[in-house]
């Protein structure tokens, strides 16, 4: 359930006033067919790689929920020759990094090297996705881990209040269970489940990779078919039917004995793909994608003290699309803080936007975008993002020219599609007062 | 370029730092940092880079929580909130809204020692916030009418940072418990009894006494050159006049003498997590003569998968899901050297305090090897060149160590100081620190002890940044 791409938060570039992206793509096609973006930049002896293979917790079997979690926590705990206390130890040595972890679609990796490392880590890389062991002590350990985590969603109020909005709004789909999958589940995932997972679901069908920092096109040539190509064509994995939220416009309240209730609200979104979305992303700037200029966050934070954080945020996954806000305000006040968000809700449908305040919001959307890209680290993961969602290597400039274009008669129709106040549905933790819900969940 | 050779050179501490500092002025800036000092006193770094046309714009204040008055803890925090509330020729909120015109991001923190405002913004638009910056430095305003919703709005942050944490509800209790007179054991956030009362005296007090170009350092970085910050930081800041700002003079922190556990058995915890706090030197005080081998120390104990901990506890005895040691050398006072463990289930806190206790003590019995010394070493230096490779580490990393008390020479020396670690230096450490000190034990428990014991796993390390945004 992390794979969120926040259109509003990201960044990009500048208009035709700043010089043009200093980001230079590069398309790298291995003889076996293998395909990655790279950016080559030798100022560091720095390397970032990240892949990812389409398919991810919400494609785990209906009675192996968690398996993609558990698998890809045990990718780097073990493989080839050595244990996991060795292949960590390796790592550690050579102050690389290789972490694995599953979103809702897809099974994700990250590796960081000093480049005079790079073969070792690389080829520690390979062993991981090909050679995984799986060894009973890390299996175990693994799951307590997840257990624990597992526990702690459910207790923090945070996790609880996302969890049920999903579980909510997504009740017979993949996308409203936890990514963990419950204790159950994990306790019922078998060795060879684990080894099937491996062989069956690393597909270079479904491979994307991004890589940044101090190497050649000709060397991260040789190193893709090496780390990669020994993955099988195809992966075999179920994919998850498109959804729309389903629970529309109601209010659910999980009863916690928590000083702040926490909220999660949303309702059906807009593809990344659709041509409305540049204004959509307008729509939301100004709703509650800005902290403290948005029109939530003036009307609930600044204005009134009642909340810290309040916002919200176009959320896209593969098969759904949503937009969805977040606050946490005192018990007292939790009622009050739902009103004004349904109010100004439909005031955001209803009023015709003001001409300025559409103006600087493309500024900031187009400025912020480019914001944050001078690591290795962060331009990886963010033309893997752009990899995930389909779009090209100069989407960059791109989408800057389609915010721009933007009108505020686009940002008047879009608001209408986009907002309907009866369909927001809120999930509540806490002890609110006065607040009359549409269903109670009385927890421990 | 060994610093000292025993123990017993720890009271010639200050002047050894003062006497050794030119020697290491050699080194390398750490990040290709570049400083100078404008003639009111405010020390500016430029660390130059081009690989994005954008620029990071950061104010630190060398003041923080602990320099609040009695009675008025949440002051430093709650002024950083006021900081945006206008001043004499900007309406409030009027900060936000221009710097997210340009399409630029901005925050700000605050921790016991600092408080830091920091926008990130197009190349070009560095003299903006640059502007808007200094203007608050001098010409804030703080009304009631602005002052009393923004104090709501830290209640509601002490809500979901605090209130609605367990583990965070027993780091605040710890932290009180350890240091016994030293203004650190207050949250930065504050006792919420005091922010309510918090009102424009107050603020304005701090503000006065502590907000001054010559108790501030400004750290650009981006897409600039030390010629361009320099002619904006004379037109901007040059003009605001110095102060008298106090030394900052906190009460010494007395010897402990008794070890103290702190136990909180809460509703929503299932997993136990045990840890434990010693009082420890800084880079700045104490017998800081220790710390970098604390450093070193911290690494080889608990800093990752070839720790000590982590090789006893998690992978051979398998009794905890994690296992952990850090050291907190940047702080102005006395910091702190801890130990952390998440049971596995069926596993009791005890089991792992024990797991803890063994590890500890047969270092102290048969010591180190001089292979684990050169391990963590190189671990720690080569951690340095992946923060070369982003602006936010490089700008944190330089911030904190103006603020707490020390230069550019010191962080550029630092990997030098580091690697000149000798296994010596490293077990006289961990004996002056962690050899029979008394310590403060925590515990975060469930509330019902048969409710089988798994909860809300923090697999990393709960160090204590104490930076609240």
């Amino acid at each position: 359930m992390t794979r969120r791409l926040l259109t509003l938060g990201g960044a990009l570039l500048a208009l035709a006033a700043a010089p043009a992206s200093a980001i230079t793509v590069e398309t790298v096609r291995s003889p076996q067919g293998i395909t990655a973006w790279l950016v080559e930049d030798h100022t560091q002896k720095v390397i970032s790689l990240d892949f990812s293979i389409r398919g991810g917790a919400a494609s785990d079997p209906a009675d192996k929920v968690g398996l993609s979690s558990l698998a890809t926590g045990l990718l780097d705990e073990g493989a080839g020759p050595y244990d996991s206390g060795q292949f960590q130890g390796k790592l550690d040595d050579l102050s690389a990094g290789i972490s694995f972890s599953a979103t809702a679609d897809h099974l994700q990796g990250s590796l960081k090297t000093l480049s005079p490392y790079r073969d070792e880590i690389f080829q520690l890389l390979q062993l991981a996705l090909t050679e995984p062991r799986f060894d009973e002590p890390a299996v175990e350990r693994v799951r307590a881990q997840l257990d624990q985590l597992i526990d702690g969603q459910e207790q923090n109020p945070d996790g609880l209040a996302t969890l049920n909005w999903f579980h909510a709004q997504f009740p017979d789909h993949p996308y409203g269970r936890s990514r963990y999958g419950t204790k159950e589940s994990i306790a019922a995932i078998t060795p060879a489940d684990l080894k099937n997972f491996a062989k069956t679901r690393l597909g270079r069908d479904r491979l994307e990779i991004a890589v940044v920092g101090d190497i050649t096109p000709a060397d991260l040539t040789i190193l893709l078919d090496r780390t990669f190509g020994a993955l099988p064509a195809t992966a075999v994995a179920q994919n998850p039917s498109d959804r729309a939220p389903a629970d529309a416009g109601k209010i659910m309240l999980i009863k916690k004995p928590v000083p702040q209730s926490v909220i999660r609200f949303g309702e059906q979104g807009i593809d990344l793909h659709d041509r409305d979305i540049y204004a959509a992303m307008v729509v939301n700037y100004l709703l509650g994608g800005s902290p403290f200029t948005s029109r939530l966050g003036d009307e609930v934070r600044e204005k009134r003290g009642l909340a810290y954080t309040i916002g919200t945020g176009t959320v896209h996954y593969d098969h759904a699309d949503l937009l969805m806000g977040f606050v946490g305000t005192q018990n007292a006040k939790a009622a009050e803080t739902v009103k004004i968000i349904r109010a100004e809700w439909a005031k955001m449908r209803d009023e015709v936007p003001d001409a300025k305040a559409v103006a600087d919001a493309k500024t900031y959307l187009i400025g912020s975008y480019v914001l944050g890209l001078n690591s290795t680290g962060a331009i990886a993961e963010r033309l893997l993002g752009l990899q995930q969602n389909g779009f090209p290597s100069d989407y960059i400039t791109d989408r800057a020219k389609k915010v721009a274009v933007v009108t505020v008669d686009d940002v008047k129709r879009v608001a209408k599609r986009l907002l309907d106040p009866a369909k927001l549905s809120f999930v509540v933790v806490g002890n609110p007062e006065d607040l009359k819900p549409d269903a109670v969940v009385e927890t421990e | 370029m060994t610093r000292f050779l025993s123990r017993t050179a720890a009271v010639l501490t200050a002047l050894a730092a003062l006497a050794l500092a030119p020697r290491m002025a050699a080194a390398e800036p750490l990040f290709g940092e570049t400083s100078f000092t404008l003639k009111n006193g405010l020390e500016v770094v430029v660390l130059p880079s081009h690989r994005a046309p954008t620029v990071a714009h950061w104010l630190w204040y060398k003041t923080g929580s602990a320099d609040e008055e009695r009675g008025h803890s949440g002051a430093a925090h709650f002024l950083e909130h006021l900081m945006f509330k206008g001043t004499k020729t900007m309406k409030p909120k009027e900060f936000s809204t221009l710097v997210a015109r340009q399409g630029g991001q901005e925050n700000a923190f605050t921790s016991w020692d600092y408080t830091a405002f920091h926008q990130d913004v197009a190349a070009d638009k560095l003299e903006l916030v640059m502007k808007l910056e200094a203007d608050r430095m001098r010409n804030l305003i703080i009304t009631d009418d602005q002052l009393k919703p923004e104090r709501d709005v830290v209640l509601e942050e002490w809500r979901m940072r605090i209130g609605n944490q367990p583990g965070a509800l027993l780091d605040e209790q710890v932290e009180a418990a350890l240091y016994l007179h030293h203004p650190y054991r207050i949250p930065v956030l504050g006792w919420t009894d005091e922010i309510r009362t918090l009102d424009v005296p107050a603020e304005k007090r701090f503000y006065d006494t502590w907000y001054a170009p010559n108790n501030a350092v400004l750290i650009v970085a981006g897409d600039v050159t030390v010629e361009q910050v320099k002619k904006l930081a004379e037109e901007y800041y040059g003009p605001i006049a110095r102060k008298n700002v106090p030394l900052r003079q906190r009460v010494h922190e007395p010897d402990r003498s008794a070890d103290a556990t702190v136990t909180l058995h809460h509703a929503r915890v299932r997993t136990p997590r045990w840890s434990r706090e010693y009082l420890a030197p800084s880079y700045h005080t104490g017998a800081k003569e220790h710390s970098y081998a604390l450093e070193v120390l911290a690494e080889i104990l608990g800093g990752g998968a070839n720790s000590r901990l982590h090789h006893a506890l998690v992978l051979d005895q398998q009794i905890a899901t994690s296992a952990g040691a850090w050291y907190t050398p940047d702080r102005l006072d006395l910091g702190m050297f801890g130990f952390a463990a998440t049971p596995r289930p069926n596993v009791t806190t005890e089991q792992v305090q024990a797991g803890v206790e063994a590890v500890l003590a047969q270092v102290l019995k048969d010591g180190l090897t001089r292979d684990e010394v050169t391990r963590a070493e190189t671990r720690l230096v080569t951690s340095e060149l992946y923060a070369q490779d982003g602006l936010d580490e490089p700008i944190e990393i330089i911030g904190r160590t103006l603020c707490t008390g020390g230069t550019l020479v010191d962080l550029d020396a630092w990997p030098d100081r580091i690697k000149a670690v000798t296994l010596d230096q490293v077990m006289a450490a961990a004996h002056a620190v962690l050899d029979g000190k008394p310590a403060v034990t925590a515990l975060l428990l469930p509330a019902d002890p048969t409710l089988v014991a798994r909860g809300p796993a923090e697999p990393d390390l709960p160090i204590p940044s104490g930076e609240i945004r």
